[in-house]
C-alpha cells in the first residue's frame, strides 16, 4: 500500500462523522493566518511601495502624482536624515553592547547555586514586562534635575541628563539597557545552563585558568544563543520610538523612527515617509542578514 | 444545517439590534477636541443644549500630543465619527483645501459672526486664506500666551529693596522685555533652588515656536508676509534676530533640565516653587487659581506679554474654532448647534463655565473682566495677537523652525543670524515646492 504525506482520517471514526477531515482542520487554522498576514502585512507593504514613488499626502484629497525616484533622491541628500541615521547607529551600538555586557554579566552571576535564585531571576525580569511608554515616563521623572532620585542618590546636583544635548542619547540608551538587559540575561541563562558540566570538569583537571575556561568553553558554547539575543535587540533598538520620544526632544537624540513619525503623521508627507520607511526596512534587513549569516557560521563550528 | 441557520439568524438579529440602537441615537452630535479642562466645560455646555433641544452632545477627547494625528487620520479616512471638530488655528489651510471642513461662509454672513466675535479671533480661527472672506470655523475657545508670576516673591520688601539697588528701578510686573529679563536674572538663585523664569522649549509640536513668537512679535518682527509668502529679510530681519537672542537669553534663567517644557512643566514651575514667572496659555490658568492644584494659588498673579524695545506689544495666538466635518451625516443638526452656540446668552454661559469666549460683547463686559484674576490680561491680549502660518504645509514649516531654532536655543550652536538665515532658506524652499508666492 502506498503511503501518502497526509494521513487520511479513518472514515468510520467519530471525527469523520462530524465532517472535519485533517485537511479541513489544517485549512481552518492556516487560512485565517495567511489571510491576516496578507491583509495587514503584505498588502500594505506593497501598497506603500507604490506610494513611495508619488507625492501623495494623506491629509488632502488631491490625487497622487508619480514622481519617480524623487523622494529617495531627496531623502538621501537630506543632511538631517543622515544625521538621524548616524544617531540611530550610535544608539544601537551603545544600547545593544550595554545590554549584552550587563545581561550576560548578570547571567554569569546567577548561573550558580544561590539561595532564592528563582525569586531573584523573576524580580530581575520585571523591567522587561513594563510598557515602553510607562518606562519612558518613569525615567523622565527619575532623571529630573530638580526632583529626580538619580541625581539625589548619586550626588550629582543639577546634572542635566536629558536637557544636555551631548548626554541625552546616552540617557535614553541607559534606560533601554535597564529595560532590556533582563531579556539578554534570560537567553544567556538558558545558554549557560546548557553547557555540559563535564567540560568544566575536564578543564579543571587540565588546570585551565578561569579566563581560558571562559573564552574557550563558555563563550563559544553560548555564542549562538547570544547572537540571537543580539539580532532581536538590534532590530528592536533600530526601531526604538516610544522611549526616545517621551524622554527627550533633543535633535541629538532624534532617532530615525522619530523623524519618520513626524514626516508621516505630523507633516502628512505620506509619499516621502513611505520612501523613508523603505530605506529603513532595507537597512534592517541587511543588518539582520549579516547577523544570520554569522549565526549560521557560529552554529557550524 | 439547521444549527448553521439558527446561528446565522441569531447573528442577523444581533446586527439588526445594534443597528436600531444606532438609529435611536440619531439625535446625537459628537465633537472632537483635545483632552483638557475647556473640553469638560464644553461638555457641560453641551448638556445644557441637550436639556433645551433633546439633542445629545458628546465631547470626545484625546491627549494633546496626538490630537492632530488622530483628527487627520479620521479626516483622511473620510470617517464620520466626529460631526464637529474644535481644530487648531493652523489646521484651517489643511482642513479647508483638503475638503475636510464644511464651508461656513454663508452661515457667517447670515448670522453676522464677524461682528459678534473679536476681530483677531475671526481672522485667525475662521478665515482661510487670509483676507479671502471665506470662513471655515466659528471661534470657540480664545487663547493666547500670557504670563503668571509669584506675587509673594515680587512683593517681598527685602526683594524689592535689593532689586532697586541692583537695577535702579522698582520690582513690579515687567513693563517690557528688558524688565522681564532683569527680573528673571534677579530671581535666578540655583543655590536656593529658585529660578527666574519658565518658558516653552518643547520642539515636538508648536510649543517652542509659540514661545519664540511672543518675543518676535513684541520686538516688531514677523514670520513673513502672509499674502506673498516672502520670508527673506523678514524672518531674518534685525528685529527677528534681536528677538531670538532675547528669547535665548531667558533660557539661561530657567530651572535645570528645562529643555522639553510645555504647559505642564510651566504650570509646575509655579506650583512647585521653582520659578518667579512662567509663560503659559491662558487656558491653563484656571488650575493656577485653584488651591487644590496650586498651593500658591493665593500668591499667583498674571500679566499680558510685555512690549519689546520698540513699544510693540503682541502675543502668540493659541485657541481654536469649531468646524463641521464634511464627512458627517448630521451637518444640518450640527449647524443648529452652532446657531445656538453663537447666541449672546450661550456665550455668557460658556464664559461662566470657564471657557474663553471669543464674543466681543462678553469680553468687553465688566462682569467678565472681573470674574477671575487673569480675565483682564486675557481681554487685553486677545486684541493684539498674531499666529503662525496656516497653510496646509504648516507642519513642515513648524518642523523646519524647530530644527533650526532648537539647536541654537538649547545647544548654543551657531548664531541667531545664521539660524534665521537658514530658516528663511528652508521656508523659501518649502513655499517654492508648493508653488506659493515667488
Amino acid at each position: 500500500m502506498a503511503t501518502t504525506m497526509i494521513t487520511t482520517l479513518d472514515r468510520t471514526s467519530r471525527a469523520a462523522a462530524r465532517g472535519l477531515s485533517d485537511m479541513s482542520i489544517r485549512n481552518l487554522f492556516i487560512i485565517p493566518t495567511i489571510l491576516f498576514l496578507i491583509v495587514f502585512n503584505i498588502f500594505p507593504l506593497i501598497y506603500s511601495l507604490g506610494y513611495s514613488f508619488t507625492d501623495f499626502r494623506a491629509s488632502t484629497n488631491a490625487p497622487a502624482n508619480f514622481v519617480g525616484l524623487q523622494n529617495y533622491r531627496d531623502l538621501l541628500n537630506d543632511p538631517y536624515v543622515w544625521s538621524n541615521f548616524a544617531i540611530t547607529a550610535k544608539y544601537v551600538i551603545i544600547s545593544v553592547a550595554g545590554q549584552l555586557l550587563v545581561g550576560f554579566g548578570v547571567a554569569m552571576l546567577l548561573n550558580r547555586d544561590i539561595p532564592l535564585k528563582g525569586l531573584i531571576t523573576t524580580l530581575l525580569l520585571l523591567p522587561m514586562m513594563l510598557s515602553m511608554a510607562v518606562v519612558g515616563l518613569f525615567w523622565k521623572l527619575l532623571y529630573d534635575p530638580s526632583w529626580g532620585v538619580i541625581n539625589y542618590a548619586l550626588g550629582l546636583g543639577n546634572f542635566e541628563w536629558l536637557a544636555d544635548p551631548k548626554m541625552a542619547l546616552y540617557a535614553v540608551a541607559l534606560t533601554d539597557i535597564w529595560m532590556w538587559s533582563p531579556f539578554v540575561m534570560l537567553l544567556s541563562l538558558a545558554g549557560l545552563s546548557a553547557v555540559p558540566k563535564h567540560l568544566y570538569e575536564a578543564a579543571a583537571i587540565d588546570r585551565a585558568g578561569p579566563f581560558y575556561t571562559f573564552f574557550r568553553i563558555t563563550l563559544p558554547l553560548v555564542a549562538p544563543i547570544l547572537m540571537i539575543a543580539v539580532i532581536f535587540r538590534t532590530m528592536e533598538a533600530f526601531k526604538t520610538f516610544d522611549l526616545a520620544y517621551i524622554l527627550t526632544s533633543q535633535p541629538t537624540a532624534e532617532l530615525i523612527s522619530i523623524r519618520l513619525y513626524k514626516m508621516a503623521f505630523q507633516e502628512w508627507q505620506t509619499g516621502r515617509s513611505c520612501a523613508l520607511a523603505y530605506i529603513v526596512l532595507i537597512m534592517v534587513l541587511a543588518i539582520t542578514n549579516i547577523y544570520v549569516k554569522y549565526l549560521n557560521k557560529v552554529k557550524e563550528r | 444545517m439547521r444549527k448553521t441557520m439558527t446561528s446565522l439568524l441569531a447573528g442577523i438579529g444581533l446586527v439588526l439590534a445594534c443597528g436600531t440602537s444606532v438609529y435611536a441615537q440619531d439625535k446625537e452630535l459628537t465633537i472632537f477636541w483635545a483632552e483638557w479642562d475647556p473640553a469638560n466645560y464644553l461638555q457641560e455646555l453641551g448638556n445644557e443644549y441637550e436639556k433645551e433641544t433633546g439633542v445629545k452632545i458628546t465631547v470626545e477627547t484625546t491627549p494633546w500630543s496626538d490630537f492632530q494625528t488622530k483628527a487627520f487620520t479620521e479626516f483622511n479616512a473620510h470617517g464620520d465619527a466626529y460631526d464637529m471638530v474644535v481644530g487648531d488655528s493652523q489646521w484651517l489651510g489643511a482642513g479647508s483645501t483638503g475638503g475636510h471642513y464644511v464651508d461656513l461662509t454663508d452661515f457667517f454672513n447670515k448670522h453676522k459672526v464677524g461682528e459678534v466675535m473679536a476681530p483677531a479671533t475671526v481672522k485667525y480661527y475662521a478665515e482661510y486664506p487670509g483676507g479671502s472672506s471665506k470662513y471655515w470655523a466659528i471661534p470657540l475657545e480664545g487663547d493666547a500666551v500670557g504670563w503668571s508670576y509669584r506675587k509673594d516673591w515680587f512683593e517681598d520688601p527685602k526683594e524689592k529693596e535689593a532689586f532697586k539697588a541692583k537695577y535702579g528701578y522698582d520690582l513690579d510686573v515687567p513693563k517690557d522685555f528688558k524688565a522681564l529679563r532683569d527680573i528673571a536674572e534677579f530671581f535666578y538663585r540655583p543655590d536656593q533652588k529658585k529660578y527666574g523664569i519658565a518658558i516653552y522649549t518643547d520642539n515636538s509640536y508648536d510649543a517652542m515656536a509659540m514661545g519664540f513668537e511672543n518675543a518676535l512679535f513684541s520686538y516688531g518682527g514677523e514670520l513673513g508676509d502672509y499674502s506673498t509668502y516672502k520670508v527673506d529679510g523678514i524672518i531674518n530681519s534685525d528685529k527677528a534676530i534681536a528677538a531670538l537672542d532675547a528669547y535665548k537669553e531667558l533660557y539661561k534663567f530657567t530651572p535645570p533640565g528645562w529643555a522639553k517644557s510645555f504647559f505642564v512643566e510651566d504650570n509646575q514651575a509655579i506650583t512647585e516653587n521653582l520659578a518667579a514667572m512662567s509663560m503659559n496659555y491662558f487656558a491653563f490658568f484656571p488650575s493656577l487659581i485653584n488651591e487644590a492644584s496650586n498651593p500658591n494659588a493665593k500668591n499667583t498673579g498674571f500679566f499680558a506679554n510685555p512690549p519689546g524695545p520698540g513699544g510693540d506689544q503682541f502675543a502668540a495666538l493659541g485657541g481654536q474654532g469649531i468646524s463641521i466635518v464634511s464627512y458627517s451625516k448630521k451637518q444640518e443638526e450640527a449647524t443648529k448647534f452652532l446657531e445656538w452656540f453663537i447666541k449672546d446668552e450661550t456665550q455668557k454661559k460658556w464664559a461662566a463655565l470657564g471657557g474663553y469666549t471669543c464674543s466681543a460683547a462678553v469680553l468687553k463686559s465688566e462682569e467678565f473682566q472681573n470674574a477671575t484674576p487673569y480675565n483682564k490680561a486675557f481681554y487685553e491680549t486677545m486684541f493684539k495677537v498674531k499666529d503662525f502660518w496656516a497653510v496646509p504645509e504648516y507642519a513642515e514649516l513648524l518642523q523646519q523652525l524647530n530644527q533650526r531654532v532648537y539647536p541654537y536655543m538649547i545647544g548654543g550652536e551657531g548664531t541667531a543670524k545664521e539660524t534665521l538665515d537658514a530658516l528663511a532658506a528652508d521656508w523659501n524652499a518649502t513655499f517654492k515646492k508648493y508653488g506659493r508666492g515667488q
